[in-house]
């Protein structure tokens, strides 16, 4: 059988991302589809475990790539490997995740193999020899239906839209060792310097968020220290205690805290937290919107959420339009009510 | 490096909460919608100024699109770039990103000298993110996409870019010429200036190129040049959500809303 469905692997400091799993699944069900092998395209250095783990996951095939020049994602290696396999290969499909990585490596690639990309696609099926996918476009507003006429068609696949495989220890395949193509002196690109932080986790990967807007700041009974005379800066400081109450039920949840545009633009919190239309696009399981009124630019950015629960103020506020469970009062009340609520579910 | 050149990639997008399906023909209606210039554009401009301040050298405003995107381009003279280039001709049109990036780059050779192209890390209409890693193949430029933060080495002609990534953050390094895209919300873009409006809408500040005047093979521009196609768009359902208001003490919605999301969590 030939094996013409081919997936990218994104891998970090050789874990691969949990979102690659996603696209094994899915590489796995348009396979079975249409009669076709799928192959797992692995990347690194010491990532031999990825690649038996791309099989649990139901590729057929693992070209493998193992080499010191391949341990750090950098576009120049990556992208000419991937071009002369897939010119050798001749595949119909090459899925990638929606990563940053995943975004640079199809770019680059449609280019390369003079084909297109259907980017960030929610949904996929098979028509005749094509795939055709569904993606959002104008913030979410509209679906596009979208094809490509040319070979491989590249399609990224859009991070948590697609479901978990499930993990079979007991598939088998086989795995084919590759040679990297340039040498650490053709390279030019240099990964200077990479950190993780432990605290706090990324609004695009969290599956629970807890976002507040303008309401984080009404809560005039709050008094600040006599030193702040500032008007503004009262206002800061009481935001800044509505946030604190926020980010201690995010961090119970293991949740990313987010914000509205209201909230940013008035200084409450830096603009990387901002959820909307000019701030992160997010689709988590679970958007806990407190005192945000939801703007539209906001919605453009939350709507997608599979469960959202809307806390404010003001029962007339547009974000309950969108929320499954509102709660009309004061987040100063409710927030940390839900905290304490929610602190014996920790016990287990 | 008081010669360098930079580009800024700038896209006029309809506003997005502005437009609609006709219900009939299922086609786009953006006639109603005000155009902006992309927002995430805007962040990809700042940090070019933020360059520009600090080590001089020149940002030209590189654009595909209709003649009626004009005025809203000017503005990114008024933040204090210095010359636009349009690149307008109907065959461009219906371009996918293959043709776009193609079309882009081909503008960008016809510039000549270009060290560094800021994109913004997508457009609020077609979202791809695909342009700048395309632009960076064609042109054979090195590229760092998704960065929040840029240092520039003037002697030595290399950036480091910053970007987050899962987790945490990395700093690549490369040699120029360059294309970076730009994380959104990373800066906070800056008002045109009034002072220069004026100075901004003067004639001789804009080029306008068609394909004749760009060294482009037809068969890779606009329709023709574009693999992929939009068969179909839809109106995304707004979810039918089912709305349910939790009402009593913060200690009994608590309790409640514990109960109830026990399944997301």
């Amino acid at each position: 059988m030939a094996n013409k469905i081919w997936v990218c692997i994104d891998q970090f400091k050789g874990e691969a991302l949990v979102t690659s799993w996603e696209a094994v699944g899915t590489g796995r069900k348009l396979a079975d589809e249409v009669g076709a092998g799928l192959t797992a395209l692995v990347f690194g250095e010491g990532v031999e475990n990825i690649a038996n783990t791309a099989i649990h996951y139901g590729a057929d095939e693992v070209l493998l790539a193992d080499d010191p020049t391949l341990a750090d994602f950098r576009p120049e290696p990556y992208a000419a490997l991937l071009a002369k396999l897939a010119e050798d290969g001749s595949p119909d499909v090459i899925l990638f995740p929606t990563t940053t990585r995943g975004r640079e490596l199809a770019g680059m690639a449609s280019v390369d193999l003079n084909t297109g990309v259907l980017p960030d696609v929610i949904e996929l099926d098979v028509q005749g020899d094509k795939v055709t996918a569904i993606r959002p476009v104008y913030a979410g507003k509209l679906l596009a239906r979208t094809e490509c006429s040319s070979k491989p068609q590249l399609v990224t696949l859009r991070v948590r839209a697609f479901g978990m495989p499930e993990l079979n220890e007991s598939r088998t395949g086989t795995v084919t060792k590759v040679d990297a193509l340039m040498a650490e002196d053709e390279i030019v690109t240099k990964v200077v310097e990479y950190a993780t932080v432990g605290a706090g986790v990324s609004l695009t990967d969290a599956s629970i968020i807890v976002s507040g807007g303008r309401g984080t700041s009404n809560r005039p009974q709050l008094i600040p220290p006599d030193e702040i005379t500032d008007e503004k800066e009262q206002e800061i400081w009481r935001a800044q205690q509505g946030f604190k109450l926020i980010g201690e039920l995010a961090s119970l949840l293991g949740a990313a805290v987010g914000a509205s545009r209201a909230a940013v633009d008035a200084n409450y919190i830096p603009y990387s937290a901002q959820v909307g239309q000019t701030g992160k696009v997010v689709a988590p399981d679970l958007y806990i919107a407190c005192g945000i009124s939801g703007a539209i630019q906001h919605q453009a950015g939350m709507r997608t959420s599979k469960v959202i629960v809307a806390i404010n103020k003001d029962p007339d506020a547009p974000i309950f339009k969108l929320a499954r469970y509102g709660v009309v009062g004061d987040l100063h009340d409710i927030v940390p009510a839900l905290t304490e609520a929610l602190e014996d579910r920790l016990s287990y | 490096m008081a010669n360098l050149h930079m580009v800024v990639c700038l896209k006029v997008v309809p506003k997005p909460e502005e437009i609609r399906v006709d219900k009939k023909t299922n086609r786009l209606e953006r006639t109603d919608a005000r155009s902006e210039l992309n927002p995430p554009d805007m962040n990809a401009m700042e940090m070019a100024l933020s360059i520009k301040e600090r080590y001089g050298g020149k940002i030209s405003i590189l654009t595909m699109g209709p003649p009626y995107f004009e005025p809203l381009l000017r503005v990114g003279l008024a933040m204090g770039a210095d010359h636009i280039y349009l690149l307008s001709d109907r065959d461009f049109g219906g371009a996918d990103t293959l043709a776009t990036t193609y079309t882009l780059a081909k503008g960008v050779e016809k510039i000549e000298g270009v060290d560094l192209i800021f994109c913004g890390e997508e457009s609020s209409d077609g979202a791809t993110g695909q342009v700048p890693p395309g632009l960076a193949e064609w042109l054979d430029f090195n590229q760092i996409t998704m960065i929040n933060n840029i240092e520039l080495a003037p002697r030595k002609k290399t950036i480091r870019g910053r970007r987050e990534i899962k987790a945490g953050h990395e700093i690549l390094e490369v040699p120029l010429p360059a294309v970076v895209s730009v994380a959104v919300a990373s800066n906070e873009p800056r008002f045109m200036d009034y002072r220069i409006k004026d100075w901004a809408f003067e004639e001789e500040r804009m080029t306008v190129w068609s394909k004749d005047d760009l060294d482009v093979d037809a068969e890779y521009i606009g329709v023709s040049g574009s693999p992929t196609i939009v068969s179909d768009l839809a109106q995304a359902a707004t979810r039918e959500r089912k709305r349910e208001f939790l009402t009593g003490t913060p200690e009994e919605i608590a309790d409640k809303l514990k109960v109830i999301l026990q399944d997301a969590l």
